[in-house]
């Protein structure tokens, strides 16, 4: 140790303070989801469990969940396989332009939302697409690519390209080596890139707001709107109370399979 | 260790061998091809769907729309919305307050997510540490509107700081204040800045820092020509996403505040038929995120990422 206690102690509490101001706003969001009152006034007159009924008796509610889940699940599929694929042609090979490459995979993700929202936007009213669920996949997948790629590269790069080789030396081909040695070499990676692109795609609202057509609504695009009308906040409490405990299921999970999941983009 | 399939090794007695297997024979010959296989489907998508679209943006900010209908005149070539940007000082004042806040909130970011990261990378034990990674975790996987949500309720004329305020006969902020999105960005950033910062940290060899003490530095020379040039590039990593994710935003700004920002700029004027201007609008933060990456690069912040 080169830190002097009194550092330490100070360190001690900073960090308690930071963790405060990172749970507290949630805390509170938690309390007022049972909040006797129509209005959020604190503190909270009394406790109901009043809303949780209101919440499931809202038909808008388990469909946007519904949407959601479906276009996170799409969005994920399409970017696993092409964020593989990018990431085994970089890894793999020596070329002219490698570099650049993972400039353009960050691209969709550095570039504020709104620009992707925007620019995807017009060029499907351009071309004549409707806006449907599909545009919102499609707006989704692209900036999940990086994540399911960051995620298989950092794999690659210390997946030792002997075991492949020597799969190749017993007659295995192409195809039985990526089945039998990369992919399950791959797969956690694979997990853990899934979940996270999952976690950006459920919680994406404003490239789902400019390619989303009217009728089609995912939970953030939900409570936005809910969130303007003040009748509806004591459901969105609920909801919101319901997504933080919810955010709990991908944090375990990425504990479970692995060390290297720190968290943003591997 | 790996179970074979039908096929021996001697090919002369095999039957046949099967489609799939010529294939990979075929390709295994030639890793240009192979290479070409593997890139084509993710550069195609990402040159037409996402570079295309990004063309298709720009392009529209040289062409003109009708001020009736709000439509776009394709290839109605014109300045009129780059003119109409230059002339009015509220964009110039936007993009001033947007870009201020960006840095802000980066620098508030940084300053909050040292002390934890470090307790984290070198005070805390083992278990400690690893509580403590899913405890910051745990907020970043928080939906971005909730957190927003949360701190509504919190803001607002009744909410809970105003009651923690009212004994000191303060009033609450309400939800009209600038300095609101400073706290609210900040907030929602944080997590992004902590974790590279922490894993920066928990690269720096122990040794290293012993070895400047031993030499005689002191704790606070050792932190500023040691600890810091070698967490640097992670400090840059955490800086992307606080620095162009708040470039960006026009949520935060609008919900917690009453002042426009780069993002609302853009929706405003998309949203009023107004699409050169926010179309040309645009081209800043492009320019101004893509500038900040290629510094970034160049930092080292990508393999910290």
């Amino acid at each position: 140790m080169v830190e002097s206690r009194l550092v330490r102690v100070g360190l001690r509490i900073a960090s308690g303070l930071v963790l405060a101001f990172l749970y507290l706003p949630l805390i509170i969001l938690g309390i007022f989801a049972f909040n006797e009152s129509r209005f959020m006034v604190w503190p909270p007159p009394g406790f109901t469990l009043h809303w949780f009924g209101e919440a499931l008796a809202n038909p808008a509610i388990p469909q946007a969940f519904l949407n959601s889940i479906i276009a996170a699940l799409a969005a994920v599929s399409i970017a696993l396989v092409l964020g593989t694929l990018a990431a085994m042609g970089v890894q793999r090979f020596e070329f002219f332009g490698r570099d650049s490459i993972s400039f353009l995979l960050i691209l969709p993700i550095a570039l504020p939302g709104v620009i992707t929202g925007i620019a995807l936007s017009t060029t499907f009213q351009t071309f004549g697409i409707d806006f449907s669920l599909m545009t919102i996949i499609i707006g989704h997948a692209t900036f999940c690519i990086v994540i399911a790629y960051n995620n298989v590269i950092a794999r690659l790069r210390r997946l030792p390209r002997s075991s492949e080789e020597a799969s190749a030396d017993l007659g295995a081909d192409t195809w039985i080596t990526f089945r039998k040695i990369t992919m399950p070499a791959m797969r956690t990676a694979l997990l853990s890139g899934a979940l996270l692109a999952f976690a950006l795609s459920f919680d994406e609202v404003i490239v789902t707001l400019f390619t989303a057509g009217a009728g089609t609504q995912t939970i953030p695009v939900w409570i936005l709107s809910a969130m303007q009308r003040p009748t509806e906040l004591p459901v969105v409490n609920v909801v919101a109370l319901v997504l933080i405990l919810l955010s709990i299921i991908p944090v375990y999970i990425a504990q479970r399979i692995g060390g290297d999941t720190v968290g943003i983009t591997r | 260790m790996v179970p074979m399939t039908t096929e021996g090794p001697s090919l002369a007695s095999a039957p046949a061998p099967s489609r799939a297997r010529r294939v990979a024979t075929w390709l295994h010959a030639r890793p240009r091809t192979q290479l070409r296989l593997l890139l084509a489907a993710p550069l195609l998508w990402l040159v037409l769907v996402y570079i295309g679209s990004l063309a298709i943006l720009l392009l529209n900010a040289f062409w003109t729309s009708d001020s009736f209908t709000g439509k776009v005149n394709p290839f109605d070539w014109s300045l009129d919305a780059f003119v109409q940007i230059f002339s009015n000082d509220v964009y110039r004042t936007i993009a001033v307050r947007t870009l201020g806040m960006a840095v802000l909130v980066t620098v508030t970011a940084a300053l909050l997510a040292f002390p934890i990261a470090y307790y984290m990378a070198r005070v805390a034990s083992p278990r400690m540490r690893r509580l403590l990674v899913v405890a910051v975790l745990m907020p970043l996987w928080a939906s971005y509107l909730v957190k927003i949500f949360a701190w509504r309720t919190i803001l607002q004329g009744n909410g809970v700081l105003a009651w923690v305020l009212a004994p000191f006969g303060i009033s609450g902020p309400g939800t009209d204040e600038l300095m609101n999105s400073w706290l609210v960005f900040t907030y929602l950033w944080l997590p992004y800045m902590i974790l590279p910062i922490y894993a920066g940290l928990e690269r720096v060899p122990s040794s290293l820092l012993e070895a400047s003490a031993d030499l005689g530095a002191r704790a606070r020379t050792t932190f500023r020509r040691v600890v810091l040039p070698l967490v640097f590039p992670a400090l840059v990593a955490g800086s992307i996403f606080t620095f162009s994710l708040t470039l960006g935003d026009y949520i935060v700004p609008d919900l917690v505040s009453d002042a426009k920002f780069i993002g609302n700029v853009i929706y405003d004027n998309s949203a009023l038929g107004q699409f050169p201007v926010a179309a040309a609008y645009s081209m800043l933060p492009i320019l101004i995120v893509v500038g900040y990456l290629l510094v970034a690069r160049r930092l080292g912040a990508f393999e910290s990422l």
